[in-house]
């Protein structure tokens, strides 16, 4: 089942299945689809034995980096005498993504039931959802499911029976895109500024409230049921000819687009057939023009790039950009890439912790240079010094919204140069009050 | 130097060898390499933020925070390439592109790491054409007042708060380029240490308000000297304006006082500076004070003790070699001398072990009991009939003076040895005018017993001497061999003469101290000066 | 080079202006206390989620918005005592979080997704129709009426959903210039 659109025949709905329907939301819902079945497997299993079998599936992290999802939990060294904690990262903040979302809304289940076995997996009698406080549905769907799931025994002290203690706690972010960051998000959760801090330590040594950690991405532990339930063979089948991109991953589009929404593929999918054939293609009329394929933090691609990309993590890399997130945002012929360059940086600015210099300082600036420019009030030179402000701000601070912030700057000029010296040259956006027909690239042309 | 691990590194082309997980910058430090930064200080945990102190390692992708990051064996580190200058001008700019740049207006000019920074390897001219932001300037309460425009927002002053005097009441209040230091409404920076934070600013966002306009750093002397203010014997740097001494700020020392100044020890200095000193020796002729030549003085001193005992009135402020001279006339007479400290509420920087704003506000006590005087909350108690009362530097404040009177009546005469005449001693015989702790040089020792040396900042007025000076003429006036040049000369006399002080010696004292032997023997050997005798 | 304009006037060190108090200052004496009775139950079943005091100061906070509708500075205060924080630090994680209010808001707090694959759907268009149809004119300013604030907020993480806007807890997708009117009329 999909949604908000049906299904298209060419996906492969493992995690979205239940998508858009209200039954499989409560608990008795999800048992009869299979639900807490692989959870009550994993409880029997040696926790090496079930990162043994993430490791062999080849799953890797959902959230972005695509760090590959056994490898982080075989850090945790069960039985060093410390608390260990599982942080489940549902602070789905990145702009063009909303997949964490959508399973929370409809499979909150599927998520408390990945918790379950990831924290029982790493040596974790605790795990923790940091959902960001915007999301009112899913943290009341979220908190839902986690109280039904402490009824009816699945957690707790004596976790289905199994005698383990494995808990689960839903914990409420209040607006901070850096809390998506996985040392901010322990410093959130702590009680702190969300401020990414210095590593090493690595969470797995020192993270949630100085212990060893691991953190996941919502996407990331809903898949871990279905690997438990399937095996690692069948998991590590759906890809492309690629070993190290394996399973399937959900990608939210949204921008210009025709059917906008979530769509499930297997790894290695091509780009092409999935913006126009499943997702419908531009909207009427219209013609994309660049592709934001990973979320907001990626390089974003010409159309042609977009077009000859093979979806997954190593076909993105081979375009130019990254898988990131799996958010793909859609901008067409209508739309101004300054405008939309500026309204990013402007994002990041925004959500900038404050800690490092170049980062606190440079978004800020990037945006007036970039807002200066839309305006038609910009310079050639503003194109040299925004390119050398991006290099100040790649690559020297503690995280990566600085990198970020820089991305779709540089990106930007590089394949939309003549849009940017339009606005220059004629002193004004020429997309302002430009007709919506052809009007606009005889605009930027002139 | 425990077992740790030793690692060896290169460090801009320096072999180095250093102990198994120091930082890079320590690192450097130790080769003489300054590696530029600003939110990393040793006396407060890393934060790694300002990104200043970025290194380029070799084979490594990316550079290195050099705070934040643990040396590795066979490192090759550089701090000048191309790559970690481009990488420093670049925060350099981005620092100044909202700053003031109000350096003629600023009181931090001068003494200034980002204009010093900037100078050295910021860029000739800003590419920043748009507005700056703004925020009013803030009184922070105590001594500091907070100017945002120019905090780089380093979050030293939040961290000393927070680790070191576990005060939390600063806090970076919002976010991105909005950030600013910020407190609660108030509750003010009125923790005894908060002072600190004026400092560890290494621009001019946190002032100190008593120092507010008043001086160009560069007009400035400085002299390394020990706070005078309590027993701790933090160490500290007088500066002196015009032979005024304006500012009292702390000198690093781990055994002491890391690198902190309590408030009461930085803002209590204006003492020095008083303007009611004697400038002349005098003698009483005719029922009146007249000034004389020194060498008249000293000789109506001698004239005074002769025959008689002396009862020393020594101030817990003077020097341990100005004490050891009091202590031979003292003994020689067969007197006795007797102290008494001013009292204050103890408040220590927890953060920080075993330093704190002693209750005793003097910085010798110590080193009086070691050399025999007894302490007192009455110190005048134990003078008799017919002995010639030596003054030393003690004005009694505090003490009912009809009660200060009747008990001076007591003596034959008066010798007064001090910086200011108090009206209680104004029947003296003898007036010795002698110099403030901040013009002349000495050693005081600290609660633990830690002997410290302080250099002169300023010139004394008129024709005042050091009181080693003028009280070494004295006991030759006396008879005794008594003839030094140099405070120095005093100080091997004493590590002769007294068993605490045995082995020490001036020049080896550096300018970090070092403690007497054994404290506990010290203590037991307190009074008696072996050898002080004829 | 010539120094660039500043936002507003001169910093002038002889000015020792204090920061200006918001206008909602209230006396603390005036302040009645959030966690007494079901509140305090509540958060000391949240304690017992986390091994530290200070790991409840997000859903302490939250609970202090709920029963007062904003963050003032004697509710921090009160939080600070409560956790065992100072009020300087919990003012820190205040301000560091976009969600609290730290000035009461309108009975509707209005929240509009601009960021960018909204503002490529028109977000900018659903702000401008909110504003003028709600009467609150300009961003963070409550209507003459005291019902609407209004805020552009950065990414909702409802793209696919452009434009979502929330008003208090409600999100509502899809939203178009032209469907503003309704929904806010059919406010209560």
């Amino acid at each position: 089942m999909g949604f908000p659109h049906r299904s298209h025949p060419r996906e492969t709905p493992v995690l979205s299945q239940h998508f858009g329907d209200p039954d499989a939301r409560s608990l008795a819902g999800w048992r009869q689809r299979g639900g807490y079945r692989a959870l009550e497997q994993a409880l029997t299993m040696e926790p090496a034995a079930i990162v043994g079998i993430v490791k062999e599936s080849g799953l890797r992290g959902r959230g972005g980096a695509g760090f590959p999802t056994g490898l982080k939990w075989s850090f945790m060294k069960p039985g060093d005498g410390k608390p260990h904690y599982l942080c489940c990262n549902a602070d789905e903040s990145e702009p063009g993504t909303f997949k964490d979302r959508e399973i929370m809304r409809w499979t909150p289940h599927a998520l408390v039931e990945g918790c379950a076995i990831g924290a029982y997996a790493i040596g974790a009698e605790t795990a923790y959802v940091y959902i960001r406080g915007e999301f009112t549905e899913p943290l009341q769907r979220m908190t839902d499911a986690v109280r039904e799931a402490y009824a009816e025994g699945i957690l707790g002290p004596n976790a289905l029976g199994s005698g383990k203690r494995v808990d689960v706690y839903v914990h409420k972010g209040a607006g901070a895109y850096i809390c998506g960051e996985e040392t901010a998000l322990m410093n959130s959760l702590e009680g702190r500024r969300g401020n990414p801090r210095i590593k090493p330590p690595f969470p797995a040594v020192a993270g949630l409230f100085g212990k060893p950690t691991t953190i996941n991405n919502v996407e990331t532990l809903a898949a871990v049921p279905h690997i438990i339930n399937n095996g690692a063979e069948w998991y590590k089948a759906m890809c492309q000819g690629n070993p190290k991109s394996t399973g399937t991953k959900l990608y939210s589009v949204c921008g210009n687009i025709a059917r906008p929404g979530n769509y499930e593929v297997v790894m290695g999918f091509p780009f092409k057939d999935f913006l126009y054939d499943l997702c419908g293609g531009p909207p009427p009329g219209r013609r994309f023009k660049a592709i934001i394929p990973g979320g907001s933090s990626v390089p974003i691609q010409t159309i042609a790039e977009a077009e000859a990309t093979v979806m997954d993590y190593e076909g993105f890399v081979a375009e130019g950009t990254m898988l990131g997130s799996g958010g793909v945002i859609c901008i067409d012929d209508a739309q101004c890439m300054v405008k939309q360059i500026a309204r990013l940086a402007r994002f990041y600015a925004h959500e900038s912790c404050a800690q490092c210099t170049q980062c606190r300082e440079g978004t800020a600036w990037t945006t007036k240079i970039m807002e200066r420019i839309e305006a038609g009030q910009g310079t050639r030179e503003d194109l040299d010094t925004l390119l050398e402000i991006a290099d100040n701000m790649t690559g020297k601070t503690i995280c990566v919204l600085s990198d970020s912030c820089a991305v779709p700057v540089v990106s930007g000029i590089q394949k939309f140069r003549d849009e940017f010296e339009a606005h220059i040259t004629q002193q004004r956006c020429p997309f302002r009050g430009a007709a919506a027909g052809g009007g606009v690239a005889t605009a930027v042309a002139a | 130097m425990t077992d740790r691990k030793m690692i060896t590194l290169t460090i801009e082309g320096r072999q180095v060898q250093v102990p198994e997980g120091t930082s890079m910058l320590e690192a450097a430090r130790s080769a003489g390499v300054l590696i530029p930064h600003y939110c990393y200080h040793p006396g407060l945990p890393v934060a790694g933020v300002c990104r200043m102190c970025l290194v380029e390692v070799e084979k490594a992708p990316k550079l290195a925070p050099a705070c934040a990051t643990a040396v590795a064996d066979g490192q090759v580190i550089h701090v000048h390439s191309d790559k970690a200058r481009e990488a420093r001008t670049g925060v350099l700019e981005m620092l100044l592109i909202n700053h003031p740049l109000d350096c003629p207006i600023c009181d931090q000019s001068g003494e200034c790491e980002l204009q010093d920074y900037t100078y050295a390897e910021g860029r000739k001219s800003s590419r920043y054409r748009e507005a700056k932001r703004f925020n009013p300037v803030e009184d922070f309460g105590g001594d500091v007042l907070y100017v945002p425009n120019r905090c780089i927002l380093c979050t030293r002053c939040v961290r000393f708060m927070d680790d070191v005097a576990h005060d939390p009441v600063l806090n970076v209040s919002e976010r991105g380029d909005r950030a600013v230091i910020g407190k609660f409404e108030d509750q003010d920076l009125t923790h005894p240490w908060a002072g600190n934070v004026v400092d560890l600013c290494p621009v001019g966002a946190l002032l100190s308000k008593d120092f507010l306009n008043k001086a160009r750093s560069w007009d400035l002397d400085r002299a390394a000297s020990i706070c005078p203010n309590c027993s701790q014997g933090c160490n500290a740097t007088l500066e002196t304006r015009d032979n005024v001494v304006v500012r009292i700020r702390p000198r690093p020392n781990d055994e002491v006082n890391r690198y902190f100044l309590c408030d009461e020890g930085r803002l209590d200095y204006r003492w020095l500076n008083r303007r009611d000193r004697i400038e002349y020796p005098h003698v009483r002729r005719d029922h009146a004070l007249a000034p004389v030549e020194w060498e008249i003085a000293v000789d109506a001193a001698a004239v005074a003790l002769r025959g008689r005992q002396a009862f020393v009135l020594a101030s817990p402020g003077l020097s341990n070699e100005t004490l050891f001279l009091l202590a031979r006339i003292r003994d020689r007479t067969g007197g006795r001398g007797a102290f008494r400290v001013r009292q204050g509420a103890e408040a220590p920087l927890p953060g920080v072990p075993d330093l704190a704003l002693r209750a005793d506000r003097a910085a010798n006590g110590r080193g009086a009991e070691l050399l025999g005087f007894s302490r007192s909350e009455t110190p005048l108690e134990g003078l008799r009939n017919g002995d010639v009362l030596i003054v030393a530097d003690e004005e009694l404040a505090g003490i009912d003076p009809a009660s200060v009177a009747t008990a001076v009546a007591r003596a034959a005469s008066i010798i007064v040895v001090g910086t200011t005449l108090p009206a209680w001693a104004s029947g003296a015989a003898v007036v010795l005018p002698v110099a403030n702790m901040a013009e002349e040089d000495g050693t005081f020792t600290n609660l633990r017993g830690r002997v410290q040396r302080y250099l002169q900042a300023k010139q004394a007025p008129g024709l005042v001497r050091p009181a080693w000076s003028a009280l070494g003429d004295l006991l030759t006036a006396l008879g005794e061999s008594a003839l030094y040049f140099l405070p120095s000369d005093v100080f091997a006399a004493l590590a002769a003469a007294v068993p605490a002080f045995a082995g020490l010696d001036y020049d080896r004292l550096g300018l970090v101290g070092v403690p007497v032997a054994g404290d506990g023997a010290a203590t037991a050997a307190a009074g008696a000066l072996v050898g002080a005798a004829p | 080079m010539s120094a660039p304009p500043t936002d507003s006037g001169s910093s002038s060190l002889t000015e020792l202006e204090r920061a200006p108090r918001s206008d909602a200052h209230m006396r603390a004496e005036d302040y009645q206390p959030v966690f007494t009775g079901p509140a305090r139950a509540e958060l000391n079943e949240l304690l017992t989620h986390y091994p530290t005091k200070m790991a409840a100061l997000l859903p302490a906070l939250w609970i202090v918005q709920r029963e007062r509708g904003w963050v003032s500075e004697p509710a921090m205060a009160e939080v600070a005592a409560v956790l065992g924080l100072t009020p300087a630090y919990v003012k820190g994680v205040v301000t560091f979080y976009t969600m609290y209010h730290q000035h009461p808001v309108g009975k509707y707090f209005v929240q509009v997704c601009t960021t960018s694959p909204c503002n490529v759907c028109g977000a900018e268009d659903v702000v401008r129709a909110i504003l003028k149809h709600s009467g609150a004119g300009e961003l963070g300013v409550t209507s003459g009426d005291g019902r609407f604030t209004v805020i552009e907020v950065e990414c909702l993480g409802a793209c696919g959903f452009a434009t979502p806007v929330m008003i208090n807890e409600d999100f509502i997708e899809s939203v178009s210039a032209e469907r503003v009117p309704e929904i806010l009329d059919s406010l209560p």
